[in-house]
């Protein structure tokens, strides 16, 4: 028998499973990717379009939409753990806590990552972005805001998949905390895809890889604590 | 080496709400030996057997598995195999998925080979590439102990495991389990059938509201009398 | 856990004197405040609704929120399941006083401003925490596991302590960025002395009441949690 596998190497065993589960019925990514999609759509028209322009528009509904249909995601992260309580089978392997969540964390992100890509493209068409250097702004952008994003979300999910108005409870706790993700994330994409100077939209980035570094490292030390010891 | 334990307990306790489910427990087992605990339900086996694998943390006391606690960190824990009453299988995965995935979580050097092995063991390897939430409740259980298995554990811990096994797949796990005995492992046997878990044991206890009231080595009890012995201690006057 | 080492509190229902003594003591700032204390000569006697708004806001924040923040990580450390109910407790005497705050603030917003609610940076960082204290009551409302909800609830009242300052930080950078209607500086800095004994006063009443709500409320967890410790020893 070999080594146990470290941190990294088991949080990668944790993600590829969680992915293979999740590619085995893709019922909640293409979901989430429909949501994402009709949502998009449907802001369009609820504007006066001769009021206010379809650009101007767009990095706020991108950025609320990548919210909700992110939750959709969330939602099932821990579903497949508590089923049979293969979650013992992860506890009971010789891999740190910290790792379980850093695995489910990953194909998380991978996850929102994937609804993200078709989501932007389909946003850039419908409401007429021009394409400019602030379009590869808006990945970078978009990373940063999955990365949080998931951070909270992975976390809460784990807790609010023991209660019983899970559905209801994990928008309520994550919502707050989406917050500064959405406004640093809009308001910096909306200047640089403006075409504003990059140090208008500085102060936001900076909020946003703040609180990246804050709460990936916050979640990480307080999942051991979600889990029933 | 053969001088350290498999596994030693020492006065394990747990509660749960107020309650001591688990109540100064203490037991060692060392290579070869085969605990078979009986005892009514309630009486705080499977509460036990998860302290023992390191799914939840005593009160007081303390595991060493292979003269390292359990609870010091991850390595301790890749000694162990848990077969409980939840099957832990991901039903989207399939049955090879199940297993693969528990062999390299415990650090396989080739987890396909090893989990080819250990579902041919347990006689499902032409099941291996259907959705393990297709099986029969049966079925699941022998992949739940293949899974338990393949990574060779030294410390085998396991929850009911006869239940809903056919005779073949009784066999299959009998046959199992001796060989692990005599490869030098330890087991520790939580079963309602006494006639099974006799079978296998070197040390008999009986667990009741949190403690040991019976615990003794195999050779010194009558089987015959233990039934009845058994029925009386376990009869629940609360 | 809770056992017989602790006393349990009295069944009789008795008064707090705390509770009478800081009731009496936000009275008697009523008091001062509106019949002895100068009207401010820009917003008229609408400023007085100040003494309550800003008080209450301060101790929303700094002393209930905060409690909450650190009563979490204590239990965490210690697991002293009396660490969980301060933390209860104050979080749910925060969500009353946020509450004054966010009822408060409209009225006077409409009298000074003309408007009821405007994304007032201190205002829309309350709201925020409201919703805070509002998710931590329903998670704690949601697990049924004293254990559990402990550890989730703590948890939790932690990662809302370090979102704070973000929130903070956003709505200030946002204000700051989109020009909102002027606003009429509340008191300027040479305050009148009576004001400040004013504000002082109130400060100091509300921090009675604070305390007494905390402990009111405190011992209503402690009994519950005693009532259903014998619950379970005798299921």
């Amino acid at each position: 028998m070999g080594e146990a596998p470290g941190t990294l190497a088991a949080s990668w065993i944790v993600a590829r499973k969680d992915l293979a589960i999740e590619f085995r019925t893709r019922t909640a990514f293409l979901s989430a990717l429909v949501f994402a999609l009709l949502g998009v759509t449907i802001f369009y028209f609820a504007w006066d379009a001769t009021a206010v322009a379809a650009a101007d528009l767009a990095p706020g509904v991108l950025w609320v939409i990548f919210t909700f249909a992110g939750l959709l995601g969330l939602q099932r992260s821990f579903g497949s753990e508590l089923a049979d309580r293969a979650i013992d089978g992860l506890l009971g392997a010789p891999i740190s806590r910290e790792a379980i969540y850093l695995g489910k964390a990953l194909a998380n992100l991978v996850f929102v990552s994937g609804i993200l890509a078709v989501t932007i493209p389909a946003v850039v068409l419908f409401y007429n972005l021009p394409f400019g250097p602030g379009i590869g702004a808006l990945a970078g952008i978009a990373a940063l805001a999955a990365v949080g994003l998931v951070a909270v979300g992975t976390l809460f999910s784990a807790m609010a998949v023991n209660t019983r108005m899970a559905e209801l409870l994990l928008p309520m706790l994550s919502l707050p905390f989406f917050v500064p993700i959405v406004m640093g994330a809009a308001q910096s994409s909306a200047r640089l895809m403006a075409g504003r100077p990059i140090a208008e939209a500085w102060p936001w980035l900076r909020i946003l890889v703040a609180f990246d570094i804050v709460f990936v490292t916050a979640c990480t030390l307080a999942f051991p604590y979600t889990l029933d010891e | 080496m053969t001088s350290t334990p498999v596994v030693q307990a020492e006065g394990l306790v747990r509660s749960f709400g107020g309650r001591r489910v688990v109540d100064a427990v203490s037991f060692t087992l060392r290579a070869g030996d085969c605990l078979a605990l009986f005892g009514p339900n309630g009486a705080g086996k499977t509460t036990l057997l998860r302290l023992v694998a390191g799914l939840l943390a005593p009160a007081q006391g303390t595991v060493r598995v292979n003269g390292v606690s359990i609870r010091e960190g991850a390595a301790a824990r890749a000694q162990v195999g848990l077969v409980s009453h939840a099957s832990m299988l991901y039903g989207a995965l399939t049955v090879r998925e199940n297993v693969e995935l528990a062999a390299r979580l415990y650090g396989c050097a080739e987890p396909s080979v090893a989990a080819h092995a250990a579902l041919a063991l347990m006689g499902v390897e032409d099941r291996a590439e259907t959705p393990a939430r297709t099986l029969s409740r049966g079925l699941q259980q022998r992949v739940s102990i293949a899974r338990a298995m393949v990574h060779a554990p030294r410390l085998l811990l396991c929850d009911e495991p006869y239940t809903g096994l056919d005779d073949a797949g009784s066999a299959a796990l009998t046959e199992v389990l001796t060989e692990r005995r005599e490869a030098g492992a330890a087991l520790l046997l939580v079963t309602h059938n006494l006639t099974e878990g006799l079978a296998l044991a070197t040390q008999a206890a009986i667990m009741r509201r949190g403690r040991f009231v019976r615990h003794e080595a195999r050779e010194l009890l009558d089987p015959s009398s233990y039934q009845s012995q058994y029925r009386e201690l376990a009869a629940v006057h609360d | 856990m809770t056992s017989a080492s602790e006393p349990l509190p009295t069944a009789r229902p008795r008064r707090d004197p705390l509770l009478g003594v800081a009731i009496v003591a936000v009275a008697l700032v009523y008091v001062r405040a509106l019949a002895f204390t100068p009207i401010e000569a820009r917003q008229g006697a609408a400023q007085k609704i100040l003494y309550i708004h800003a008080t209450s806001a301060f101790i929303a924040l700094y002393v209930a929120f905060a409690l909450m923040a650190i009563a979490s990580i204590l239990y965490l450390w210690l697991k002293d399941e009396k660490l969980d109910r301060v933390a209860e407790s104050a979080a749910e005497v925060g969500l009353a006083f946020t509450t004054v705050v966010l009822l408060t603030g409209p009225l006077w917003g409409k009298t000074i401003w003309g408007a009821w609610w405007t994304w007032d940076a201190r205002l829309t960082s309350t709201l925020f925490l409201w919703f805070l204290i509002v998710a931590y009551s329903l998670l704690r409302g949601a697990v049924e596991e004293r254990g559990r909800r402990a550890r989730y609830s703590a948890v939790l009242g932690i990662l809302a302590a370090l979102l704070v300052p973000f929130i903070h930080l956003s709505v200030y950078l946002f204000r700051t960025l989109h020009p909102m209607p002027i606003l009429l500086k509340p008191s300027a800095p040479s305050m009148p002395s009576e004001m400040q004994v004013t504000f002082f006063s109130a400060f100091l009443a509300f921090l009675l009441l604070f305390a007494a709500l905390l402990r009111a409320r405190y011992r209503i967890a402690t009994l519950r949690d005693h009532v259903a410790s014998r619950e379970q020893e005798h299921a």
